[in-house]
């Protein structure tokens, strides 16, 4: 005697208490998923000593908006200059990193040329070599180069990624010729092909890449940190990592400041979540 | 119609380079010329510079001198105990939650979307709020609150600065582990996706107990082509670790000797108060070569060639 229905399409197998026993477990994990975003609100906008008193409290006793104004003023922490080194630091770095990677992806899916296959397993072949490998060396030549706290230098190398390329180049591997071919007949070549038919066609992988390259961009810190010595070229990353270190740590500034260091992300998350969602798959799977 | 009948062979070979140049040019500079670069600094005692002269030339004595060393010797052994620590917990709970999410006929994509969350978190700021919130060692701490509640302990575990348990472990792991769960969450889903219903199917009419038996001969098995690409993702990941323990350890004193990862030795080899980027490119040198050796190791042992006709 069967007690247990099955989901034909999940192998599902679940009773009622047990469904419910999920869900109760789910919204458990989620509560606690959620903790660490709670607590940056909790301290940031709280009083010092709120959060240093001992009796724990879910929410500030008063609440200090004055905190955001506050963490925006202090010297120690040049959050405002941060923020905006951040910005053009991640803008920048998802255009380039999204026109050289697609330009490459495309040239190497479809313009036939002897050595292609050479080529790509060139390109292949760094990613065997982890970025965070080589920041020596990378930091020696950026030293040559006299880029050592430069925008340009925090930018430029990290342009280069070759799994970026390696994603655009499977994408247009699938790409319906047919479009290419009647563009061709038309007379376009490749270049106006590809900015003309290809691109507009190709939406969906252009905001995969590029969510993705955005947040590692904001969030990247090892590289920042050893190109970005001095205070001017701090991203925001950096400028919170340092002020962590500070001899007198003002901590509802700090989480103020952290708070607002992840706004930009959450906002783009939110917004182009399938995006993402697309990307990470993407980057997992080897068709 | 191909692009071969209009355009010549010559054309087509200049149209390649356009398209791939500028982005071999730049891979070659920034990411081989360094590479090489590193391997010639490697052989000399390059202090605070970049182009050491002749006579500063040292032959292999910068790597002898790197694997003598037992701050680096252990710096491999940190990165041993991390991965033994991260790469199961990561595993297992990313795949706990795709199984449990995926099934939710209800709130699915809220579920996805709170465990994914914590992807758009840089480590710098989970490292403030669990270094300075959570497990900050004092009696307002979050963890020690809840312990206090729990009525376990007196309420004043030094989470990161006692060795004796080492309790740091748990915050370290606990970062990453919150952090990359809903990243590897996605890829579990996604294989999941990719399971035929009818091996469900034909599992029932077969007469397969559901739940678990069904999880390990169908479920498991299909998503072995995922769970190679997950293990390899954790592993390369957990080697490269450096912001969460840079940021969840170092004070205004400097690193504690414990708990140091290969690149947080590096950092402070190479670019720490001596500059040593000799040994430093040594350093690199090794760690490059083990992670090749374990690449193809890996691949090796995961047999990366017949998963392919799974």
């Amino acid at each position: 005697m069967r007690t247990r229905k099955r989901d034909p399409l999940t192998g599902d197998a679940l009773t009622k208490a047990g469904r419910a026993l999920r869900v109760v477990l789910l919204v458990a994990l989620a509560l606690l998923f959620l903790v660490p975003f709670y607590l940056l609100v909790r301290n940031g906008l709280a009083s010092e000593q709120d959060i240093t008193s001992p009796d724990w409290t879910f929410f500030p006793r008063d609440l200090q908006w004055s905190n955001l104004t506050e963490v925006f003023r202090d010297p120690n922490l040049p959050l405002g200059r941060a923020l905006l080194n951040s910005t053009l630091i991640a803008v920048s770095t998802t255009v380039g990193t999204v026109v050289l990677a697609s330009l490459a992806g495309y040239g190497l899916a479809r313009i036939p040329y002897r050595y292609a296959n050479a080529v790509f397993y060139a390109i292949l072949g760094t990613l065997m070599v982890p970025a965070a490998v080589t920041f020596v060396p990378s930091f020696v030549l950026v030293s040559t180069l006299g880029w050592i706290s430069t925008l340009r230098g925090l930018i430029i190398p990290t342009l280069f990624s070759a799994f970026a390329c390696f994603v655009f180049r499977q994408y247009f591997l699938g790409f319906p010729r047919e479009l290419e071919d009647a563009a061709r007949v038309d007379g376009l070549g490749y270049w106006r092909t590809y900015w003309r038919i290809v691109v507009p066609n190709a939406r969906p992988v252009f905001a995969a890449v590029g969510t993705i390259v955005f947040i590692g961009a904001w969030n990247a810190f090892l590289w920042p940190l050893v190109i970005g010595q001095d205070q001017e070229a701090w991203t925001v990353q950096v400028a919170l990592s340092t002020f962590t270190t500070a001899q007198n740590l003002n901590l509802h500034e700090l989480f103020v400041a952290a708070a607002v260091s992840i706004v930009p992300l959450v906002v783009v998350f939110l917004l182009l979540q399938r995006y993402i969602v697309a990307g990470v798959e993407r980057s997992g799977i080897d068709d | 119609m191909g692009a071969g009948r209009i355009l010549g062979p010559q054309r087509r070979n200049l149209w390649f380079w356009v398209f791939v140049g500028p982005f071999v040019v730049g891979l070659g500079l920034f990411t081989y010329v360094p590479l090489a670069w590193s391997v010639y600094l490697s052989f000399f005692d390059a202090h605070n510079t970049v182009s050491p002269s002749g006579s500063d030339f040292v032959g292999l004595g910068n790597y002898g001198a790197m694997l003598g060393d037992g701050a680096f010797l252990s710096s491999l052994g940190t990165f041993l105990v991390f991965t033994a620590f991260i790469v199961p917990a990561t595993y297992a709970l990313s795949l706990g939650l795709a199984l449990m999410v995926n099934r939710l006929r209800i709130a699915q994509a809220f579920f996805r979307s709170v465990f994914f969350l914590p992807t758009a978190c840089s480590y710098v700021v989970a490292a403030v709020i669990w270094k300075l919130s959570i497990f900050n060692g004092v009696r307002f701490g979050l963890a020690n609150t809840v312990l206090g509640w729990l009525g376990g302990g007196s309420g004043d575990i030094a989470w990161l600065s006692t060795t004796d348990p080492p309790w740091y472990w748990l915050v370290i792991v606990t970062v990453r582990l919150w952090l990359q769960a809903g990243f590897y969450m996605i890829l579990f889903l996604a294989g999941l996706q990719r399971i035929s219903p009818q091996l469900y199917e034909a599992a029932a009419v077969d007469g397969a107990r559901p739940g678990w038996q069904t999880f390990r001969h169908i479920t498991f098995p299909q998503l072995r082509a995922t769970s190679v690409a997950v293990v390899l993702l954790l592993v390369i990941n957990a080697f490269q670790a450096f912001d969460e323990f840079y940021n969840l350890l170092s004070d205004a004193r400097g690193y504690p000797p414990y708990a140091r990862p290969p690149l947080v030795y590096l950092y402070y080899t190479a670019l720490g108060q001596d500059q040593n980027l000799g040994l430093g490119s040594a350093g690199a040198v090794i760690l490059a070569l083990i992670i090749a050796v374990a690449t193809v190791l890996q691949a090796r042992w995961f047999g990366l060639g017949r998963t392919r006709e799974d």
